[in-house]
């Protein structure tokens, strides 16, 4: 897991997806894992930023979603991210500052 | 992470490891030729490399499931582009306008996917990495995945609507898309350290959200879906090169202290190219689209000060600082689409595109989005040419401008600190004087004028008569570009009149955001 330095908890990541049925589950993941996450709707696309910090987790989805979710099904439905990247079978995490 | 981790005795490997052994862990060092050799061109850069194996991969798609999911999307897209097709998805756009932004992408964008495909190709031969190399393999195929599903996404539009028919042949002669094209070129000529840092850090990372958002959100905000699914699909992708973009740079950085320098002269170099690349885009924004999504100024505040001001802030620690120019950009922001798009109105008539006066509710929303300079330098424009076309004489530029010899766009900006003043700037090399439209593009010109006096620029060329002959009706027919239905006005064009027949709407009811 990786801590973002103290001055950067507040520089924002953000992950954004296509709007359907599967990102909504998703959605909903990300948003009990991340407290401080919000999320913003346009045509067709789900916006979430989070400051400093944001992850997916491969188990959250799967409880929402009702079914063995793989996270790297998660291509299917990205448009955009920022931040630097650290994929595990587990876990998708976004975040500002070094690798821990 | 080391190269190829040791086998641990349990059954089953982690996404890391088992991505890391079918990567690198299929790679060798040559021994019957010199790796010199076999990679001939990784160091004439200066770009120095110690250690490939702390290369940190971040995506591990293997193959198996690079195809299961770029299949997947595949299906999903095509099934939308049949669906749209059978529905004639067309007619629900806002109005026909929107269609010319269309024109724009597929003549102006799809062919730098192209050029995109082959770049990557090339440095995907040319890293002695592995992970970068595999990385580059992957993002070829995807470039020429966006090649091709924009071409199969557009061409339907081509059935009903002008200037969609030799997008190919028009991006290799037609003036304003000399532009993306001599953007591209300028970075497949370079080596592949540069290539990789102007298009997967500067270009896909920096500024994507500035061509890939307004032109996927226009097209979801004007109805047309076909386009919006093609671009989500792209995008998907598009999260894969940014974070390569990202890891070679912060990969170049931590390899030596020497590279830092290097790095900052391509980071100010490609912003500013970028950056003068998406005037076009500025353009289509604030004026193509029927149904505004945002302004070009709010555009270029949320996605480069405020985003990009957090990356280059993550990128300070290795001793990167903002791209050079980036404070002209930002005094720009309310000038640029104004600027941009009354040339284009001027030009119409050797454009494979449309142009008109926004409507008064649009010139409204203008002069909202921009108080500080919309009503008081570019609207008595726009007002001025709406009374000369209501008297039949609409405003026809008969000459041709002055282009960048760097970015190849009309010197048309006007000065950073006054916007009444054009900003022209001139470097003498070897007896020859050229003229540039800023001093970014000066500044990239005196760092390596050889490049650069080579450049082809589509009004010198007219004048050489090397663009068909001479006279304007002579050029259009080098562009195959069909006077009285691809260019000029589109009040009056046949796109505008089927547009009215077909659908019985007029632009003219609607509103304008």
């Amino acid at each position: 897991m990786n801590t973002p330095t103290p001055e950067r908890t507040k520089t924002p990541v953000f992950i954004a997806f296509v709007t359907n049925d599967d990102t909504r589950n998703i959605v909903a993941a990300i948003r009990e894992d991340n407290p401080q996450a919000t999320v913003e709707e346009f045509p067709a696309m789900v916006k979430i930023e989070s400051p400093g910090r944001l992850v997916v987790k491969r188990q959250s989805v799967s409880d929402l979603m009702g079914r063995d979710w793989d996270l790297q099904e998660i291509h299917l439905n990205l448009i955009s991210l920022s931040g630097s990247i650290n994929e595990t079978e587990d876990e998708f995490e976004l975040y500002w500052g070094q690798a821990a | 992470m080391s190269a190829v981790p040791k086998n641990t005795g349990n059954k089953k490997l982690g996404l890391k490891e088992k991505y890391g052994m079918m990567t690198r862990g299929l790679g060798w060092d040559t021994t019957y030729q010199a790796m010199d050799d076999v990679f001939p061109y990784d160091q004439f850069e200066g770009i120095k490399i110690h250690d490939w194996d702390k290369w940190e991969d971040p995506f591990r798609l293997t193959m198996d499931a690079y195809w299961k999911f770029q299949g997947e999307k595949e299906k999903k897209l095509y099934a939308i582009i049949d669906a749209f097709a059978q529905n004639n998805g067309q007619f629900n756009v806002t109005d026909a306008r929107y269609i010319n932004t269309l024109k724009l992408f597929l003549t102006g964008v799809s062919p730098l996917e192209y050029a995109a495909h082959r770049g990557y190709a090339h440095v995907g031969r040319s890293f002695r990495g592995v992970s970068a190399r595999i990385a580059s393999q992957m993002q070829a195929i995807d470039e020429l995945r966006h090649a091709q599903t924009q071409v199969h996404t557009i061409s339907h539009y081509n059935k009903f609507f002008n200037g969609l028919h030799d997008f190919r042949h028009m991006h290799d002669r037609v003036w304003y898309l000399s532009v993306p094209k001599s953007y591209f070129e300028d970075a497949q000529s370079a080596g592949p350290f540069e290539f990789i840092t102007a298009i997967s850090f500067s270009f896909e990372y920096v500024l994507t959200n500035l061509l890939f958002m307004p032109f996927m959100s226009g097209a979801a905000y004007n109805g047309d879906m076909a386009t919006v699914t093609f671009g989500f699909s792209a995008q998907s992708d598009e999260s894969r090169h940014m974070t390569l973009g990202l890891e070679v740079v912060k990969f170049m950085l931590e390899q030596d202290p020497g590279n830092k320098d290097i790095v900052q002269k391509w980071i100010d170099k490609w912003f500013w190219r970028g950056y003068r690349l998406l005037a076009l885009v500025s353009m289509m924004m604030d004026y193509m689209l029927p149904k505004r999504v945002m302004s070009w100024q709010e555009a270029w505040e949320t996605y480069f000060e405020k985003n990009g001001g957090a990356l280059f802030e993550d990128l300070s620690r290795y001793g990167i600082r903002m791209p050079k120019y980036h404070e002209v950009a930002s005094k720009e922001k309310s000038r640029l689409s104004h600027e941009v798009w009354a040339t284009f109105y001027n030009f119409s008539h050797a454009a494979a595109f449309h142009t008109w006066v926004p409507e008064e509710s649009e010139l409204k929303w203008l002069s909202e989005k921009y108080p500080d300079t919309f009503d008081k330098h570019y609207r008595p424009r726009f007002e001025h040419w709406d009374a000369l076309q209501k008297e039949g004489k609409r405003w026809s530029n008969p000459g041709l401008p002055m282009l960048c010899q760097l970015c190849q766009v009309p010197t048309i900006f006007t000065e950073p600190d006054d916007p009444t003043t054009t900003c022209l700037r001139e470097t003498t090399y070897h007896g020859m004087k050229y003229h540039f439209c800023s001093d970014g593009c000066k500044d990239i010109f005196d760092n390596e004028p050889e490049k650069y006096v080579q450049s082809w620029l589509p009004v010198h060329q007219i004048f050489q008569g090397n663009c068909g002959g001479e006279g304007l009706d002579n050029v259009l027919k080098y562009y195959n570009l069909v006077p009285g239905q691809d260019n000029g006005e589109y009040m009056g064009s046949q796109d505008q009149m089927n547009w009215e027949q077909w659908t019985g709407r007029d632009h003219k009811d609607a509103p304008a955001a």
